[in-house]
């Protein structure tokens, strides 16, 4: 391999040069602590769903978008501190499909820390899961952040436990949306009082960031958009100056503001839902300043799919998605109105129609 | 857009500046199947500004040989391309990294160059120049000395412009040269005559079921665009459909932030992709720096393809068959190669059995304008 004639060349830059529009999300990259060595930056891919047909065939489409959201983040620069998977790596949790995602996030430069998502869940209820990512609900510490993993997506033991006949039909009823024998996530007692002592030690001044497979808030309860004790859980982080929520499951940009907390959604790699207001017939509680994400061109399998960047400059995240065959976005908290805002379209002048006509 | 449009001084099959100029001021309708060709407001179309632009895009002196001009590798004769080569060649044979993409109908093109580097054909003009493996010239100098002495050049830029002496700029010049460019323009092929000329008999069966695929499983149609008045037979989008990049998988993870740090200008980036052949194959992001865009290529006409093998932005496929191929295999020119991380969405396994493929290649052979068929002697020596 022969080395590139560009590294680190300098250019003494002539009249014909034009400033480079960069719609690399890092661009958003900023020095703003104190300390400069204490910024850092972190990848998050959600949503693999990762579907096994046969034998050794899995869906090539659902394949397609990991693998491409694996080899981007791998180009990052700089590189990212480190690379989270927001959930429902596999469709219907079978070890063949867990095993085949892992391999693809193995080619990571960074071994990913895991959320657990429902599709992964509900066959061995996180069995095979945990053997091959360890524990489903823990806290890291990084350059002064606390950061806080949940399995948010558990139900009633009795639904759980005692109602399905077989491990597969569990699976498929969970994985049903506006299903009638679906049942709400939540993040339960335990994990609740696991939570509380956590946080006992930390102090209300340090950023606090949350990673759940469902919305810490409840939007809209027939596809489990939703955590039955969201309240419970938001009481616990009320004491805090800055914490952010990030979940997946929702498959769209979603944000939010509810007291301290900021919410922020992330993408899927493997294809997007549609916003529950522009299809579900039922009520939905879609966040009021949430801008959709443009309407997708189908021909594209990628679009409307990515995967996001995030920076916590500011000890508040910054969200900026890669989205294919699409225009990035970068959602980002501000300061002055207290809640986070799309950087280009939040006004409502600024919007174009893919984005108000569903 | 704030564009004015002129009407185009050619009719269908006459395509020489020759044709231009014997009929300058008789205006003739657009030739079957294209749009009116969209004429910047800086730059209307004269016949004088096109006739000098003609001589421009045929002189020889712009380059350090002599011998190298516009026409080296967008030749009339060879549909306004340098088929059958793979990459061009300019001073002293040099080659560069990609096929000759033709100039017909370029002017509806909202980006220029494989990888759009170039906003609009006036810019696109100026970049051949002076690059070390086309026209070779460290600087205009050598092409303004010319305009601005020999008699031929004074008097027309003096009627053109209006201009003489250190007046005369590479702007006049690349505004001449584009102006000729926005009249080399091509329809009217059998497709043309079938579709928007209603005659049925201007497709063979097996072409028509070609155009059927085309639009249907072949899933050609959305890159490639047919609309319902016209068809220039693309989105102007960039794609990764897995030429090219198939190749420097391994050097992705090096040659992309390399690339994103040198923070190149346009001119460099220029001379970056037509010298080194792994970092041409970035495609699209060495212009725009987003992922989206690694080893993604403009999507090219398709209009007389059937005269310009061989094929994609670097000549690897030699016939339109193995192009059909590459796509039915969803993006790989071999069954079993790895598919590349960064394909486009849009590109998938077509399933398209032996005989489908062939109604498609018939199609395209359907796409040739008149003027462009290979004549008897030629049809007859293949």
């Amino acid at each position: 391999m022969t080395k590139s004639n560009l590294n680190r060349r300098d250019f003494l830059k002539g009249a014909a040069s034009v400033a480079a529009v960069s719609t690399l999300p890092l661009s958003t990259v900023e020095f703003a602590f104190a300390d400069p060595a204490q910024n850092f930056t972190f990848a998050y891919i959600s949503d693999a769903h990762i579907q096994h047909i046969k034998g050794s065939q899995f869906v090539y489409n659902w394949d397609r978008g990991l693998i491409r959201a694996v080899a981007e983040t791998n180009l990052l620069e700089p590189r990212p501190d480190f690379v989270m998977f927001g959930g429902d790596l596999a469709q219907l949790g079978s070890k063949a499909e867990l095993d085949h995602g892992a391999e693809i996030l193995a080619k990571l430069n960074l071994k990913p820390r895991m959320v657990m998502g429902e599709h992964d869940y509900y066959l061995d209820l996180g069995e095979y899961w945990s053997e091959l990512f360890g524990p489903q609900w823990y806290s890291f510490d990084h350059k002064g952040v606390h950061f806080l993993v949940l399995n948010s997506i558990i139900t009633f033991d009795e639904w759980t436990y005692d109602r399905w006949p077989t491990a597969e039909q569990r699976m498929l009823e969970m994985a049903a949306l506006d299903n009638p024998n679906g049942s709400p996530f939540m993040v339960g007692e335990k994990q609740r009082a696991w939570l509380a002592k956590d946080l006992s030690g930390v102090a209300h001044g340090t950023p606090v960031v949350v990673f759940s497979h469902s919305p810490i808030q409840k939007i809209y309860k027939g596809w489990n958009f939703w955590t039955d004790d969201a309240e419970e859980v938001q009481a616990l982080l009320r004491p805090f100056d800055d914490v952010t929520v990030i979940y997946g499951h929702v498959h769209q940009i979603q944000y939010n503001q509810i007291g301290n907390i900021s919410f922020h959604a992330v993408m899927a790699t493997a294809w997007p839902w549609p916003y529950p207001r522009a299809y579900a017939q039922a009520e939905s509680h879609m966040p009021k300043i949430t801008v959709p994400m443009n309407r997708a061109d189908p021909f594209f399998e990628r679009d409307a799919t990515g995967w996001q960047f995030i920076n916590l400059k500011t000890g508040r995240v910054d969200m900026a998605y890669n989205l294919y065959n699409n225009t990035n976005r970068t959602v980002a908290y501000n300061r002055k109105t207290g809640r986070p805002e799309d950087t280009k379209y939040q006004a409502e002048d600024d919007r174009i129609p893919p984005q108000t006509q569903y | 857009m704030r564009k004015t449009v002129f009407v185009v001084l050619l009719g269908a099959g006459l395509l020489t500046a020759a044709g231009v100029l014997s009929d300058a001021g008789q205006e003739q309708s657009t030739p079957l199947g294209l749009p009116q060709v969209p004429i910047p407001e800086d730059n209307p179309q004269t016949p004088e500004k096109i006739a000098l632009g003609e001589k421009l895009y045929n002189e020889t002196r712009f380059s350090t040989t002599g011998e190298v001009g516009c026409f080296t590798c967008h030749d009339q004769k060879k549909a306004f391309t340098d088929t059958p080569l793979k990459v061009s060649e300019g001073i002293e044979k040099k080659t560069g990294t990609r096929n000759s993409p033709t100039v017909i109908n370029s002017a509806y093109l909202t980006t220029q160059f494989w990888d759009g580097r170039s906003p609009d054909l006036e810019d696109q003009a100026l970049q051949p120049f002076i690059n070390p493996v086309e026209h070779g010239l460290v600087d205009y100098e050598p092409i303004l000395a010319i305009v601005r002495t020999d008699p031929e050049y004074t008097e027309a830029f003096k009627e053109v412009f209006g201009k003489s002496g250190e007046e005369i700029t590479m702007r006049e010049v690349v505004l001449a040269i584009a102006s000729f460019e926005r009249t080399v323009i091509s329809g009217d092929s059998p497709f043309d005559r079938y579709y928007f000329g209603g005659d049925e008999d201007a497709l063979t069966e097996q072409q028509k079921r070609g155009f059927d695929l085309y639009r249907n499983e072949g899933r050609c149609v959305s890159c490639h665009i047919i609309e319902q008045t016209q068809a220039i037979f693309t989105d102007n989008r960039f794609h990764n459909i897995g030429v090219g990049i198939n190749g420097i998988q391994g050097d992705v993870p090096e040659l992309a932030p390399a690339f994103l740090e040198a923070d190149l200008s346009r001119s460099e980036v220029d001379v970056e992709v037509l010298t080194d052949p792994r970092t041409s194959e970035l495609g699209r992001f060495a212009i725009s720096h987003s992922f989206d865009d690694i080893g993604s290529f403009k999507t090219p006409t398709l209009r007389n393809v059937a005269v310009t093998p061989p094929y994609m932005h670097d000549g690897s496929i030699e016939t339109l068959k193995d192009v059909l191929i590459h796509y039915n295999n969803g993006g790989v020119t071999d069954v079993g190669d790895r598919v590349n991380d960064f394909l486009s969405g849009g590109i998938r396994p077509l399933d398209l059995d032996e005989d489908q493929i062939d109604d498609l290649v018939a199609f395209m052979e359907a796409l040739t304008s008149p003027e462009f068929e290979p004549s008897a002697d030629e049809a007859g020596g293949k």
